[in-house]
């Protein structure tokens, strides 16, 4: 077979592996369907990789060879980690993505048989700094979510003007380098400045704001891989580029307007600084309290209950207890259904996928927008480690940091119970006018044990 | 502007639209397997990296064709598995009983 005739082979190839990867996405969109979507994505990459073993440019395959059994060697233990550990290492695929296609940009800015155009050299320096402040910005994410770093934001005064400058900076270099190509010393001083970008760029944020920076994130990897399309002239990783970077891009605005806030608000809000002024003065307000007995016996005598699921579930490791729960009431004739807010726990639906993997069906996870209207009908509405997606003061208090988030209307329902460890205000720091409501019951503990011990009371009874 | 630039760009933006339409109408139940399963789509830049490391250029693009490829293809490997895995424990309420 001829070159030109094997390049067609290679192309048409490709081109079926893009509309497999389209359609794997379309058929992500119902439960039902999405296994078929996993498949279709891998026979896509599959055929993808064996076509690209057949590219006439390649000479030696030996490093070819180690480096798949090293990545398998990799990716199959990463693909194994518990439910709990999936934003981190979500965080930190798209630090290996952003990873290699900044490698791979920096590669071919090296190749050096021709010498870069400057339109080429635009491409690269752009790819190879998104690329670079991905890989970083996901790195110092990932730590956060393992609490190898503290997950408190980080601020100091005057951060922006030093981050924006550190990009400015690497920005400027690749500016420098397109007007002239030949200072390629100026190339690596920017991989570095851009590496440096990353880390700038999320230390600052914490907490509450994860899943908006775990999606922004992902939309930086897709776009750096689209933008290395552009460098290679690859229409493949162009499209598999545009759609994980409209992908993360979709992500981070759902997240944005589920805490109404703007990106810039995320980029350079530092959440976790705003409010630790007004909640010290709140302990002394009295709170009501009950047993895991009193619990116990509130809820079973309840016809329909709401369970809101935070990040202090998944803190605690709570959810299979939770499923007991859900069990034990179900199994009274008691209707028990799960509310679900967009930006509960610390990526895009982290609670759908930990109550899953509890075995919790998916037909009792409900979305904010579509449990809202039921809490006036709901006899009790338990809150475990959730916080400030529960907060009434999003909607009536002006002067509250959260004003205008999208809460769930817990309050309206006739009873409300909050499992929590202590009174202490949750991570942002917000008082939650709710723990002071006459319908509302604190149950102090950790929520795994005292979810245990109401379950083992509705045993009893 | 190179004419590939152009063509590029139509790919791009088409591929955009459909992506922000496909993606709309995936139900928030599923955003984490998205994120992961569009991240293993996204790893497909280890087609790159194979050719970068098999055309066997200079020494420096030999390390880094490979660092890619093991980035690129552990993250193909881990998020179709990972993702495959979450979805296999989401069952309907109905799907349990039978």
């Amino acid at each position: 077979m001829n070159t030109l005739a094997l390049q067609q082979y290679l192309d048409f190839t490709y081109i079926a592996a893009v509309v497999l990867f389209i359609l794997a996405i379309k058929w992500l969109s119902s439960p039902v369907s999405a296994r078929r979507g996993v498949l279709a994505g891998e026979i896509a990459s599959a055929m993808a990789i064996a076509a690209t073993l057949f590219n006439p440019e390649l000479v030696q395959y030996k490093w070819i060879v180690i480096s798949l059994i090293l990545g398998a060697g990799v990716g199959i233990p990463l693909g194994m980690v518990k439910m709990t550990a999936v934003p981190q290492r979500t965080a930190l695929s798209h630090a290996f993505g952003a990873l290699s296609a900044a490698l791979i940009g920096i590669a071919e800015y090296y190749v050096g048989t021709t010498p870069v155009s400057r339109f080429q050299m635009g491409e690269i320096g752009l790819e190879v700094i998104i690329g670079s402040l991905t890989f970083t910005g996901s790195l110092i994410a990932a730590g956060k979510l393992q609490e190898i770093l503290p997950q408190r934001p980080i601020v100091y005064r005057g951060q922006n003007i030093v981050s924006l400058s550190v990009l400015g900076g690497a920005l400027g270099l690749a500016v420098a380098l397109v007007v002239n190509p030949a200072h390629a010393f100026l190339f690596p001083i920017m991989i570095v400045v851009a590496l440096t970008f990353g880390v700038l760029l999320v230390t600052p944020i914490g907490g509450a704001d994860m899943p908006t920076v775990i999606s922004l994130l992902n939309s930086y990897a897709g776009f750096s891989a689209a933008l290395l399309g552009f460098v290679l002239n690859s229409k493949v990783l162009v499209v598999a580029g545009a759609l994980d970077g409209s992908s993360g891009f979709i992500l981070s605005v759902i997240m944005c307007k589920a805490m109404n806030r703007s990106f810039t608000n995320v980029m350079f809000g530092a959440f976790g600084q705003v409010a630790t002024g007004p909640a010290a003065a709140q302990e002394a307000r009295p709170v009501k309290s009950a047993s895991p007995e009193e619990a116990a016996d509130i809820l079973a005598a309840a016809s329909k209950v709401v369970i809101v699921p935070g990040y202090g579930m998944a803190v605690a490791q709570a959810q299979h207890k939770v499923r007991e729960l859900y069990d034990s009431l179900s199994k009274r004739g008691v209707d028990v259904r799960f509310a679900i807010h967009p930006v509960a726990g610390r990526m895009p639906g982290h609670m759908n996928v930990l109550l899953a993997e509890a075995d919790v069906p998916y037909d009792r996870l409900m979305e904010m927008d579509d449990i809202n209207g039921d809490f006036p009908q709901t006899d009790v509405s338990l809150i475990i480690g959730a916080n400030d997606v529960t907060n009434p003061a999003a909607k009536t208090d002006k002067s509250s940091p959260i004003y205008g988030m999208p809460v769930l209307d817990v309050e309206r329902s006739h009873t409300v119970m909050v499992i929590k460890r202590s009174m202490n205000p949750g991570f942002a720091g917000i008082d939650n006018p709710l723990y002071y409501m006459d319908q509302t019951l604190m149950l102090f503990g950790d929520a795994k044990a005292f979810v245990s011990n109401i379950v083992k009371e509705l045993g009893h009874g | 502007m190179p004419a590939d630039f152009i063509s590029n760009l139509y790919v791009f933006i088409l591929a955009g639209f459909v992506g922000f339409e496909l993606i709309k109408r995936v139900s928030p139940l599923l955003h984490t397997p998205l994120m992961s399963l569009t991240n293993a789509l996204d790893a497909i830049v280890v087609v790159a990296a194979i050719i970068i490391t098999g055309r066997h250029e200079t020494r420096l693009t030999v390390v880094l064709g490979t660092i890619a490829v093991v980035a690129s293809f552990s993250n193909m490997v881990g998020g179709f598995f990972i993702t495959d895995r979450m979805l296999r424990m989401f069952k309907s309420g109905k799907s349990k009983q039978s």
